[in-house]
């Protein structure tokens, strides 16, 4: 019963969500000023930043969920991490792409090195598409759990870890490095990305009950199917 | 204290003992390591410098390495063994810093082979690009034993190791890159000690959950 009453919130957060995401694009696009430098296409930073922000603390859910699995082994948290981690995937492919869009836009090229975001970001993206490979090659039970939650933590390590090497590396890869530093913003700007990021942050947490209680609803059913097979 | 590092040793020569009767792998990544030199010749295009060379170098000891480590777990796998050595009265741990020892050996012995015939094909090595591969050693073997662990315990096995190494590699080969052609190569050496002792002590403490149930 307690799954139920968890649940029936569910449509409210994706209401806040929604309300939020429609706020944030209002100020994004009718109340911050156009930024001097690079004009209309500086407004995909109010989408792009607190969307890598979001998979970040998607990540990091992950790994602390990782974490209280191997300490209490209680299935819950295997799960939890799990929708974690995937939607922290969903929203690193989107910050690449929007990096991707930005680049593109700002810097005439798809694609580039000298960001140290977007490598990392790829990076990441390959580290956690193999979570999933590892993840769907084992049989489920506790195993799986344990192997899970263990390269879930290595995933927050490698995030400090990579940030600092491919700083190194741009060292002897790229002497000179773009600078996103425009000027620096003023406060309507900086409402509409706080704005922005709570929208994105709220939108996050409600897909992740979403999906949460699709899977338990999944694992609720084979089980039923189970026991009257 | 040393009775699990009596334990370690133990572990650990029996790997090298069982290679040396076997020698199933390290002849197989020797001359895994020369062909890819062999390759590396016909893909660098005349003139493409010295520094593109101590770069491939890289490729070629991470794939090499790769290539040990796929095998590093099989006799366990195949006789059996993994149930006997957790129920075994040693710490878990013991058991993955055996094997990263008995690893981090193999790759040392080809590397000895290894980085000559590099000299001598592409460009020498000074001291600290060669410093810069035995710090990476050091974490490609840490790291590289417990995802050879997880990957055996997959169906997918040899196939899923790459995939699960290679992002975690790709500081190592900043590091290593970065100390073999750096003006100052200081800070990438410390770079890469960090990278040891930050994933050692990870690997080491959940190596357990790897093993167990």
């Amino acid at each position: 019963m307690s799954t139920s009453s968890r649940n029936s919130r569910v449509p409210a957060l994706a209401a806040l969500a929604a309300a939020l995401v429609g706020v944030a694009i209002a100020l994004v696009f009718f109340v911050a000023p156009e930024d001097a430098d690079q004009g209309i296409s500086q407004k995909i930073f109010y989408f792009h930043v607190p969307i890598a922000l979001t998979a970040y603390a998607c990540f990091g859910w992950g790994a602390l969920k990782a974490l209280l699995y191997l300490w209490r082994k209680d299935e819950r948290y295997d799960l939890e991490s799990y929708v974690g981690i995937h939607l922290g995937t969903v929203f690193g492919s989107l910050t690449l792409l929007t990096g991707s869009i930005w680049a593109k836009a700002s810097w005439g090229v798809w694609w580039t090195w000298s960001s140290n975001q977007l490598v990392l970001f790829l990076v990441l993206f390959l580290f956690y598409a193999a979570y999933f490979m590892l993840r769907f090659s084992v049989d489920e039970g506790p195993r799986r759990a344990n192997l899970s939650a263990v390269y879930a933590l290595f995933g927050v390590v490698l995030v400090p870890v990579s940030f600092f090497a491919i700083r190194l590396a741009s060292d002897f890869i790229h002497p000179t490095v773009f600078s996103r530093q425009g000027p620096q913003m003023s406060g309507t700007m900086f409402f509409a990305f706080c704005v922005s990021w709570a929208a994105l942050t709220v939108l996050a947490y409600a897909l992740y009950r979403v999906e949460l209680a699709g899977k338990r609803l999944d694992a609720h059913v084979r089980d039923l199917r189970e026991a009257l097979a | 204290m040393t009775s699990y590092l009596a334990d370690v040793a133990t572990l650990a020569r029996k790997d090298l003992r069982l290679e040396l009767r076997a020698r199933d792998t390290l002849p197989a990544m020797l001359l895994f390591v020369l062909s890819t030199f062999v390759v590396f010749h016909f893909a660098l295009p005349q003139g493409s410098g010295e520094t593109a060379a101590q770069g491939l170098l890289w490729v070629a000891l991470v794939f090499t390495a790769l290539l040990g480590l796929a095998r590093s777990w099989a006799p366990e796998r195949e006789g059996g063994v993994f149930d006997g050595l957790v129920l075994a009265p040693c710490d878990r741990s013991a058991i993955w810093l055996g094997k990263a020892t008995a690893v981090l050996a193999f790759l040392v012995a080809i590397e000895v082979v290894a980085l000559p015939a590099f000299a001598l094909f592409f460009t020498g090595l000074d001291a600290q690009a060669v410093a810069g591969v035995a710090l990476a050693d050091v974490g490609i073997c840490a790291v590289g034993t417990l995802l050879a662990a997880m990957a055996a315990a997959s169906r997918t096995r040899e196939l899923i190791l790459p995939l699960l190494f290679l992002p975690l590699a790709v500081p190592l080969v900043v590091g290593g890159v970065g100390s073999a052609i750096s003006p100052e190569p200081g800070r990438y050496l410390l770079f890469l000690a960090l990278y040891d002792a930050v994933f050692a002590i990870i690997c080491w403490a959940s190596f357990e959950y790897v093993v167990t149930e």
